[in-house]
C-alpha cells in the first residue's frame, strides 16, 4: 500500500516535470534541433514442420527502436531506445528486453571533439579497431567510454578513446583503448596548392586489457595468459589522377583465445588495393593476407560478438537472393585472397551500346587457406598452448574457401524497357565456411534476368527469374519474383523460390511470398506473408543466419 | 522509476522533434571524398541552389536503380535547375574501394561521399537505403523520402523545380 502511494506520487511529480520541462525545453531549444527515426519488425510465426519452422510459443515476435537526437550549435546529445519483445527469430535471445543501451554526448569546436557515453569509431579500414552497428542482423559492439578527436593543424587528425563494448544488455570484459592518427601530406606542405598527386598516411595502436583467467588446455596445462593485447597498424593512400593505391599493414600481439585454439602466435593482416577510373571505364585489383587476427574483448567468446577490428571479405556481395545463398565470410584464423573487377560502359549512341551505352561489370575473386607449417621448437600444428605454426608471408594454401566470378550486363533499349542479365560461377567450401566437416565444395552456376517494364511516368512491373544449378548441397534451384510498382508510394510483390532439383523428393519446397507497402516521404510500412528459407542474410559486411519461418511479417520506418 | 524518467524523456523528446518546423540543416560528420580527402558534410554547398542527397550502396539494387536512372536525365536536371546530386555510399571497408571504379564505369557525374562507418547515415537518422533529401538553396532539407520506384525521380525533380520557384515544399 506504502509502496502504490510513493509510486502514484512520483508518477505526479514525474508528470508535472515532464510539462515543466517541456515549456522550459522548448525555451533552451529555441535554435536547438531535434531528429530522430524510429522501426519497427513484428513477425507472427506459423508452424510449418515441413520447412523446418518450429512452433514459436509468444506466436509473434517483435524488434523496435527510436534514435533521438538533439543539436543545438556544437553541442549534440543522443540515445537509442531498444525492445525486443521477445527478439525475432534469428537473433540472439539474449536481447530479450527493453532499454537505453545507447546514448552520448559530443561537443566540438574547430580544434577538439569530445564524446562521452557510447560511441562507434573505426581507424584505417577496421583491421585493428572498428566498432559499428547494424541494426537490422542484431550487430552492436558500439564502445561505451570517451573519446576525443584533436586537429591541431588542417593536414591532422588525431583519435584517442578508451571503453569497453556492448554485449547485449551488458558490457564485454576487456577494456579496449586506442590512439589513431592522419596525416595529410599535401595539407602540411602546401595547404593551398591543387596538386595532381594527393598522399595520406596514417597509424593507429589498440590495445585489450583482459583480468587473468583460469584456463586449461590439453587437460592438464594452466596457461598463463597476457592481461594485455596490444596491436597496431599502419596505412597509405596515394591518389593522382584517375589512380588510387591503398595499401594497410597490421599486426597483434600473441592473444590465446578461444577461437584461435588458445595459441601463443602473433597475428597479421595486409591489404593492398590499386583502382583507376575515368568516365566510362573502373578497374580494380585488390589482395589481402590474414593470419591469426581475430580480436574480441573476451578471449573465451566464439561466436560474432564483442569484435575489436574488423576484417572485411575480399569478395562480391551479391544482392540477388539465389546468387546470395553462398556468402562468403572472411575466415579470421587465416586466408590469402584476391580481387579483380572491370566496369566499362559501352558508349551511349553507338552501334552495340545503344542509345542509352550498355553497362558491363566483371568480377572475380579468390580466397584460400594459409600455408602452415611446424613452429620451431613444436611437434605439431595449431597444439592449443603452443606456438601454434609459422607461415610464409606470400604464399597461398591449398585448400580452396571461396571462388565467384560474375559477368553482369545493364542495359535501357528506350524509356520504357530496361534488362539486366547476369552470370555467376562460384566455388564455396560449406565445411569451412559454415562448419559442414565432410561436405564436398559447392559448385554453382547462377544466371539471372531482371527486366523492368515502364508504362508510363508512374507504373511499372517488374520481372525476376533466377536459376542456380548445382549438384551438390540441396541442389537446384529456381525462383521468380514480380513487382508493380505505383511511384513514388506503392508496391505489390509476388515472389517464389522452388528447390526443385532437391535429391530428397520429398524435400523440393516453395518459399512463395506476397508482399506490399507504402512510402509516404520517409515513412514506410511493408507488409508480407509467406514463407523464408533457412539461410544466411548479410547486410553491409555482416551476416547473420535466418532460420525457416512462415507467417506475417510487418516492417515500419520513420524518420523525422 | 528509470524506465518512468527515460519516458517521459523519450516523449518529451518526440513531442519537439514532431513539433518543430524544418530548418535543419547537415550535421558536422568527418566523411571521405574518392581521391581520399576528408570533407565536413555541414559544409556541402551548391551555390544556392538545391542539393539531393541520396545514401546508397553497391550491394542495395534499388540505390544502383534509382542512382542509373537519374544518370540517364541528369545532365538535363542540372542545365535546367542548376540541382546538384551528392552520392553518399555507406559501403564499408569490404566495398568501398570499388565505389570509384564502379561510379566511373557507370559514367555517373555525381558527387561521390564514403561514409565508411556510417557515422553521416547515423547522424542523418538513415535506417534503410536508398534515402534521399533533398536541400535548398540556404542548405535547409526540406524534403526526404525513402525506398525507390520508377518514376519517384519525377516527383523528386518536380520538387526541385518548386524550390527553385521559390515555393514551400513542406
Amino acid at each position: 500500500m506504502q509502496h502504490t502511494k510513493y509510486s502514484i506520487i512520483t508518477l505526479m511529480v514525474l508528470l508535472g516535470l515532464s510539462f515543466f520541462l517541456k515549456v522550459q525545453a522548448q525555451g533552451l531549444l529555441e535554435g536547438g534541433k531535434v531528429s530522430g527515426n524510429f522501426q519497427l519488425d513484428a513477425q507472427i510465426y506459423q508452424a510449418d514442420s515441413a520447412i523446418g519452422a518450429n512452433e514459436v510459443a509468444e506466436k509473434m515476435l517483435m524488434n523496435s527502436f527510436a534514435n533521438l537526437i538533439y543539436t543545438q550549435g556544437n553541442f549534440s546529445a543522443g540515445l537509442r531506445f531498444e525492445t525486443y519483445l521477445n527478439p525475432l527469430l534469428g537473433y540472439d535471445p539474449l536481447y530479450k528486453g527493453s532499454g537505453v543501451p545507447y546514448w552520448f554526448g559530443t561537443w566540438r569546436n574547430e580544434k577538439f571533439e569530445i564524446t562521452v557515453g557510447h560511441f562507434y569509431e573505426q581507424f584505417g579500414s577496421g583491421m585493428i579497431l572498428r566498432a559499428y552497428e547494424e541494426r537490422n542482423l542484431g550487430f552492436d559492439n558500439a564502445l561505451e567510454g570517451a573519446k576525443v578527436v584533436f586537429k591541431p593543424i588542417q593536414a591532422v587528425t588525431l583519435k584517442a578513446f578508451a571503453g569497453k563494448q556492448r554485449y547485449f544488455w551488458d558490457k564485454g570484459p576487456g577494456l579496449v583503448r586506442g590512439i589513431d592518427g592522419d596525416l595529410s601530406i599535401n595539407d602540411l606542405f602546401k595547404p593551398e596548392a591543387d596538386l595532381k598527386t594527393r598522399i595520406d598516411i596514417g597509424g593507429s595502436f589498440v590495445s585489450k586489457y583482459e583480468a587473468n583467467e583460469d584456463i586449461i588446455v590439453n587437460d592438464t596445462s594452466l596457461l598463463i595468459l597476457p592481461e594485455n593485447v596490444a596491436s597496431w597498424a599502419a596505412r597509405i593512400n596515394i591518389n593522382r589522377g584517375g589512380f588510387n593505391v591503398y595499401g594497410e599493414y597490421a599486426r597483434k600481439m600473441n592473444d590465446p583465445s578461444a577461437f584461435n585454439k588458445f595459441i601463443y602466435k602473433e597475428g597479421e593482416s595486409m591489404l593492398l588495393q590499386a583502382s583507376y577510373a575515368t568516365k566510362g571505364l573502373g578497374v580494380l585489383a585488390s589482395a589481402k593476407r590474414t593470419d591469426n587476427m581475430s580480436f574480441k574483448s573476451k578471449r573465451t567468446e566464439t561466436g560474432s560478438t564483442l569484435d575489436i577490428n574488423y576484417l572485411p571479405a575480399l569478395t562480391r556481395q551479391h544482392a540477388y537472393s539465389l546468387a546470395a545463398m553462398y556468402p562468403y565470410a572472411t575466415q579470421p584464423n587465416g586466408e590469402m585472397a584476391w580481387q579483380a573487377q572491370i566496369n566499362y560502359k559501352i558508349p551511349r549512341g553507338s552501334k552495340i551500346g545503344g542509345k542509352y551505352g550498355t553497362d558491363i561489370a566483371i568480377n572475380f575473386s579468390r580466397v584460400t587457406s594459409i600455408e602452415k607449417e611446424v613452429a620451431d621448437g613444436e611437434t605439431a600444428i595449431g597444439v592449443p598452448g603452443t606456438k601454434g605454426y609459422t607461415s610464409p608471408f606470400f604464399a597461398f594454401g591449398d585448400e580452396l574457401y571461396f571462388q565467384d566470378l560474375n559477368i553482369e550486363l545493364q542495359r535501357k533499349f528506350n524509356q520504357k524497357y530496361k534488362i539486366l542479365l547476369s552470370y555467376i560461377y562460384m566455388k564455396y567450401n560449406i565445411d569451412v565456411i559454415e562448419n559442414h566437416p565432410g561436405d564436398p565444395l559447392v559448385e554453382a552456376h547462377i544466371v539471372i534476368a531482371d527486366m523492368t517494364y515502364r508504362y508510363d511516368a508512374k507504373n511499372a512491373l517488374k520481372l525476376e527469374l533466377q536459376h542456380m544449378s548445382t549438384q551438390q548441397d540441396k541442389g537446384n534451384w529456381v525462383q521468380y519474383m514480380i513487382e508493380y510498382t505505383i511511384a513514388p508510394r506503392w508496391f505489390f510483390n509476388f515472389s517464389d523460390q522452388y528447390n526443385y532439383g532437391n535429391d530428397n523428393k520429398s524435400e523440393q519446397f516453395h518459399y512463395p511470398t506476397l508482399a506490399m507497402g507504402y512510402t509516404y516521404g520517409s515513412n514506410r510500412l511493408s507488409v508480407s506473408y509467406g514463407k523464408q528459407r533457412k539461410g544466411i542474410l548479410c547486410v553491409g559486411g555482416v551476416c547473420r543466419t535466418v532460420p525457416a519461418a512462415s507467417g506475417l511479417t510487418v516492417t515500419l520506418t520513420s524518420s523525422f | 522509476m528509470k524506465k518512468l524518467i527515460i519516458l517521459s524523456l523519450v516523449s518529451l523528446l518526440f513531442s519537439i522533434a514532431y513539433a518543430q518546423e524544418s530548418g535543419k540543416k547537415l550535421p558536422q560528420v568527418s566523411v571521405k571524398t574518392l581521391n581520399g580527402a576528408t570533407v565536413n558534410t555541414a559544409e556541402l554547398s551548391n551555390d544556392g541552389k538545391p542539393i539531393i542527397l541520396s545514401f546508397w550502396a553497391l550491394w542495395c539494387k534499388p540505390c544502383i536503380n534509382e542512382l542509373t536512372t537519374i544518370s540517364d536525365v541528369y545532365p538535363d536536371w542540372v542545365d535546367e535547375t542548376g540541382v546538384k546530386l551528392v552520392a553518399v555510399s555507406i559501403d564499408d571497408a569490404r566495398s568501398s574501394s570499388k565505389v570509384a571504379p564502379t561510379v566511373s564505369g557507370k559514367g555517373w557525374e555525381y558527387e561521390v561521399l564514403l561514409d565508411i562507418n556510417g557515422d553521416f547515415k547515423r547522424a542523418m537518422n538513415v535506417n534503410m537505403i536508398p534515402h534521399t533529401f533533398l536541400l535548398n538553396g540556404d542548405g535547409e532539407i526540406v524534403w526526404q523520402h525513402t525506398s525507390f520506384s520508377e518514376g519517384s525521380e519525377l516527383e523528386l525533380i518536380e520538387l526541385v523545380r518548386r524550390l527553385n520557384r521559390g515555393e514551400s515544399i513542406n
